[in-house]
């Protein structure tokens, strides 16, 4: 059991991220070293939670020691498990390779940015609670703002502008969704959510259908489904390459909250009826394709990999729009995969950028850059993985979304012809970028000189395809894994008993004893929370 | 007064989703504000609309000639704190993009494609 430890993700980088800004404001070694050490105790701290999740049930924080539905909690279940081991893994790697490539010094506050941004990811991954989701958000969107237009440009700022007002409306309507179910329901902690929406009668749920999906749609937006992808190019183009990298796990919060709201509080075929599946298995189909073609369309790298995300994104989803443990289990291991996957593409593309000089990304021949057999091998395997080619694990995510959608012959239509459609994309651009540059004439384009250490970037790069290559070797155990993840999610009242039962009666007590507060001797079960003789010392 | 909250809350959602499909910064910011005024009013008006009641219960047993829901005023209150301070960035970020590029358009432009 982890007690306390549970709310350590948010708090960590919540103490670190004002710490940094304020008490290393003009040392940048400082800075580097301690957002270095609070990522790695991020992930160390996300490997012990998710080492209990797998053997515990889920297990519950109560913020205050308020009781659920009067109160926030905090819920560790192996999703939310997983979704904190992969994003601290993934910051470990963006705040090394920025350190690597100097981009943290072209600008002001990159390091407490990015701690105030995984307080915001990890907070949104670990509550229970609707309208704190909807807090997380913003606390990871606020510091999104500031790394999107880290070092400024006009382009970048341009974007970032594009950015911000897409997903101000996103925010805007996320609170006309919850406003909606709450005036429903009267409540808006998941789990009691969950309790009240199963037993509604179908006749009065039209205004909740509306709220759910409201609701999707702004799932929808921060995860780039079509029709609300069109933030995503420019922006992740734009952003600085670390940024970008760690941008990748930011679709995956929409992911990750539309699976978790469309099976907890408005499971399929429940109260609502299929509407989750209706919605979004055309717009998971029709989002990877439009991602596909625009990797094959792209003119310039970091839309190629931009566009695949957008495709990734829809291939998971059409998983997760099965709402069957078998798919749920394929798409969570495609979404490790993935999330992977763009983030070492980012990366790597980042690479290419800063020595191409004045060419940039554009998909033309420029001659050799440096390091060049390097950085062509690494983005080989980057194009592989993500457009889902044997050996990495693009293809064995795919192969078991696949398996587990059998019998949807158009279904797997799309897969199959949108990855021929990938790997042309990245066979064109790899070829003209890495290949036709021997054949190009002039010199070697002047490289970005305020590059710290090289190396590090190559490695923070390297370990995450070092990552893909581990989930590809252990895809047994981390399969069976995710597939008990998707066992545990389909049954939702063990998620529900941990925050609800019991909570009334708890409630109940503390407050009895509380209004007894002119009593001598204090309420039976009124607990320790309330000594019965002050304590020295306090 | 029900006519009256809906109404406004129809027309400045209206009004907010007219302004963010401008071009230029500057009317999508205001239409960015009337939308979070908008959904303000509405946050505010899920609890149902209940005049001159405390947001509290009576002490229990105790009659209560009712109460007004305590809780979407306190959801309201982080909503008007969190989009104020989101205007405040997008204003910020509308004028470092004016500075840069010299002008309020808030499409990319063909220049966006040559990069």
């Amino acid at each position: 059991m982890m007690g306390h430890w549970i709310v350590a993700p948010v708090v960590l980088p919540a103490f670190l991220a004002p710490l940094i800004v304020l008490w290393m404001r003009f040392d940048l070694r400082s800075q580097r070293v301690f957002s270095v050490a609070g990522m790695t105790a991020l992930v160390a701290l996300a490997i012990t939670l998710a080492v209990s999740a797998s053997t515990n049930a889920p297990e519950v924080y109560r913020l205050g020691n308020w009781e659920a539905p009067f109160g926030i909690v905090l819920v560790l279940d192996r999703l939310s498990a997983l979704m904190l081991l992969l994003t601290s893994v993934l910051g470990l790697a963006v705040v090394l390779y920025a350190i690597g490539s100097g981009w943290d010094k072209r600008g002001w506050h990159f390091h407490s940015l990015m701690q105030f941004q995984m307080m915001g990811i990890n907070g949104a991954f670990l509550t229970g609670d609707a309208f704190n989701l909807f807090v997380f958000f913003e606390v990871l969107l606020i510091a999104s703002y500031g790394l999107m237009i880290h070092a400024g440009g006009e382009a970048r700022l341009k974007a970032g502008v594009q950015y911000v007002v897409y997903n101000l409306a996103g925010s805007t309507l996320f609170l006309f969704a919850l406003g909606t179910i709450y005036s429903v329901t009267g409540t808006l902690s998941m789990a009691d959510l969950a309790q009240k929406v199963a037993v509604m009668p179908a006749s009065e749920t039209g205004l909740l259908r509306v709220g759910a999906g409201l609701l999707m749609l702004v799932f929808a937006v921060k995860a780039a489904l079509v029709p609300f992808q069109f933030w995503l190019p420019a922006t992740y183009t734009n952003a600085p390459g670390p940024v970008a990298a760690l941008f990748a796990i930011m679709t995956k919060v929409g992911v990750y909250a539309i699976v978790r709201i469309y099976t907890l509080v408005f499971p399929a075929g429940g109260t609502i009826g299929w509407l989750a599946q209706e919605v979004l298995l055309p717009a998971a189909a029709i989002s990877l394709i439009i991602g596909m073609i625009g990797v094959l369309g792209a003119r310039d790298m970091g839309r190629t990999v931009a566009y695949s995300v957008i495709g990734s994104v829809g291939t998971m989803m059409l998983a997760f729009a099965q709402f069957t443990e078998a798919a749920t289990g394929a798409g969570l291991y495609y979404m490790v995969h993935s999330t992977l996957a763009a983030a070492a593409l980012f990366l790597i593309v980042d690479l290419v950028r800063e020595r191409r000089g004045a060419a940039g990304l554009a998909i033309t021949p420029v001659p050799p850059i440096r390091n060049a057999g390097l950085i062509a091998g690494m983005f080989f395997a980057g194009a592989i993985a993500m457009a889902g080619m044997p050996p990495l694990s693009g293809f064995i995510g795919k192969l078991m979304i696949l398996d587990a959608t059998r019998g949807q012959w158009w279904l797997w239509g799309v897969v199959l012809v949108t990855s021929l459609i990938a790997i042309l994309g990245f066979g064109r651009a790899g070829s003209t970028v890495f290949w036709k540059a021997h054949a190009a004439e002039g010199d070697q384009p002047e490289p970005t000189r305020d590059a710290t250490a090289p190396g590090l970037a190559f490695t923070a790069a390297g370990g995450l395809i070092a990552g893909l290559v581990a989930l590809t070797v252990f895809a047994g155990p981390a399969s069976a894994w995710l597939r008990t993840t998707a066992q545990q999610l389909y049954t939702p009242s063990a998620y529900i008993d941990a925050v609800m039962a019991g909570a009334y009666e708890r409630a109940w007590a503390a407050t009895s004893g509380h209004g007894d507060s002119h009593a001598e001797v204090p309420a039976e079960g009124h607990g320790a929370d309330a000594p019965a003789e002050p304590v020295s010392g306090h | 007064m029900e006519a009256l909250v809906a109404s406004a809350v129809g027309i400045m959602t209206a009004a907010g989703i007219y302004l963010i499909l401008r071009l230029r910064t500057f009317p999508v910011v205001l239409g960015m504000a009337m939308l979070s005024y908008a959904v303000n009013i509405f946050l505010f008006a899920t609890g149902r609309l209940a005049v001159n009641l405390p947001p509290i219960l009576g002490h229990a047993g105790a009659e209560t000639a009712g109460y007004t829901d305590p809780i979407p005023q306190a959801l309201v209150l982080t909503a008007i704190v969190i989009s104020f301070g989101m205007t405040a960035v997008v204003v910020m970020l509308s004028l470092g993009a004016f500075i840069e590029a010299g002008n309020d358009r808030i499409d990319l432009g063909p220049e966006e494609n040559k990069k």
